[in-house]
């Protein structure tokens, strides 16, 4: 082992060894690795924002769903309260209806029976004269009488 | 495996010899054929076999991490890409975690700091006998595939970092900041005179303090993969030595092999994590 020129060329080939790989090894490198890092960095923002996105259409769709199921109670709600009062109204009017069907038919049974009462009531006052005056006419005639009766009876 | 002409020692003693290339004694350039011819040609001389892996991996890994580089996108990493990058993501929190300043420089140096003698160390988990075989079959005299057995790898890359040291600190600090931190501490002083008193023990502290820094670095790394070899020699040497001690042999290989796939990782990443802590030391301004 002897030191000779050996030396100087290895410390030659060591200058230029570091001087090739600082200029055409190291920087393509390093970049590339920055920009893979970029690249990555910016990927993860995007994937967190649109996660945050989602998050707020998420949000916002439930937001809908529950307005419209509101909505949906509300018009329920309404229609049936509508329908109850048509219900209501139409038994309301049944009613009304049916009440002066019913005095309707009253005074109709009223008047029929006024009318019979008066008609009986003539009938009799002119069955009682005529059997008055007959009564009077023939007093004797018992057998002339009882027949008068009998149309009298037959009469009312 | 020793041949039937090489004693251990001769194995060794070629194991541990590199394929010079330099001046012969006949004043012809070539390669060196035993040690007596490397020991005559001086410092002016290059080790084939070690420059030749070292570049050679260090080629593989810029090709390699280069067609990672030029493919990058985005989008969805394929396997190598994922693995290069996960091997930089390593190497920046690394770096981010012991270097506060800001350059460029920093990490790659770094990364090829790391991957490189990670190759580098990992030569040694190569069957220590093929592929010299192989090369001698084909002529060659000596290899050595650890480019980081040799000091020449580990202090050449060691001065290196020193270089950048020094470049920084000035570069940062200024000419008279880095003088002034050379000579004004550790002992510090409120007068004149006294400073100068304290410049000459400061200076000499401060400057082994320095100069250890590279020494330690190339030092470190030296001996770890050269003891590790080392150890993958003596185990190689116990197989030729019969039949009991050969299967203890191939035990012991393969523990120290797993062993050892820990302590180049852990080498190449302690030389790249010290020398991250150096340039941050020389990029503040008070340390």
């Amino acid at each position: 082992m002897n030191i000779n020129a050996t030396l100087i060329g290895q410390s030659i080939a060591f200058f230029l060894f570091v001087w090739f790989c600082m200029k055409f090894i190291w920087p393509p490198l390093t970049r590339a690795l920055d920009e893979r890092k970029r690249t990555i960095a910016d990927g993860l923002a995007a994937a967190e924002r649109g996660k945050r996105e989602q998050e707020l259409a998420e949000k916002r769709a439930l937001e809908v769903l529950k307005k419209a199921k509101g909505d949906a109670a509300e018009v329920i709600a309404h229609a049936e309260k509508r329908a109850g009062e048509i219900a209501d109204e139409a038994k309301n009017q049944a009613k009304v209806e049916a009440e002066r069907i019913l005095v309707a038919a009253r005074a109709d049974i009223d008047q029929e029976l006024n009318r019979a009462k008066e008609n009986l009531r003539r009938a009799v006052a002119e069955l009682a004269v005529a059997a008055a005056g007959k009564i009077l006419e023939k007093e004797i005639d018992a057998k002339a009488h009882a027949k008068l009766l009998d149309a009298l009876v037959k009469q009312l | 495996m020793t041949g039937e002409t090489l004693t251990s020692s001769e194995y060794i003693k070629h194991h541990l010899q590199n394929l010079t290339f330099g001046r012969l004694p006949d004043g012809a350039w070539g390669v060196a054929a035993n040690h007596e011819e490397v020991q005559q040609m001086g410092f002016w001389a290059v080790h084939l076999d070690t420059l030749g892996f070292s570049l050679g991996l260090g080629l593989v890994f810029l090709f390699l991490f280069r067609l990672a580089a030029k493919r990058a996108t985005a989008g969805v990493p394929g396997g190598w890409q994922n693995f290069v990058e996960w091997v930089v993501e390593f190497i920046d929190g690394t770096v981010r975690g012991s270097f506060s300043g800001r350059n460029p420089l920093v990490a790659p140096l770094a990364l090829t700091i790391f991957v490189w003698i990670f190759l580098m160390n990992f030569m040694d988990l190569m069957s220590i006998d093929h592929v010299p075989q192989a090369a001698h079959a084909a002529g060659v005299p000596f290899l050595k595939v650890v480019p980081t057995t040799d000091p020449n790898v580990t202090f050449g890359m060691a001065l290196a970092v020193f270089a950048l040291i020094l470049f920084y600190s000035v570069k940062i600090k200024g000419l008279g900041g880095f003088l002034g931190e050379l000579t004004m501490q550790p002992f510090q002083a409120k007068s004149w005179p006294m400073r100068l008193v304290f410049l000459l023990p400061n200076l000499f502290l401060e400057t082994v303090n320095l100069i250890a820094k590279p020494i330690s670095l190339a030092l470190r790394l030296f001996g770890n993969m050269y003891a590790g070899e080392m150890i993958f020699i003596l185990i190689a040497v116990m197989y030729g030595a019969g039949w009991l001690l050969g299967p203890f042999a191939g035990l012991l290989q393969l523990g120290w092999a797993i062993f050892h796939i820990l302590i180049i990782t852990l080498q190449a990443f302690i030389f790249m994590v010290l020398t991250v802590v150096y340039l941050d030391m020389a990029h503040q301004e008070h340390h």
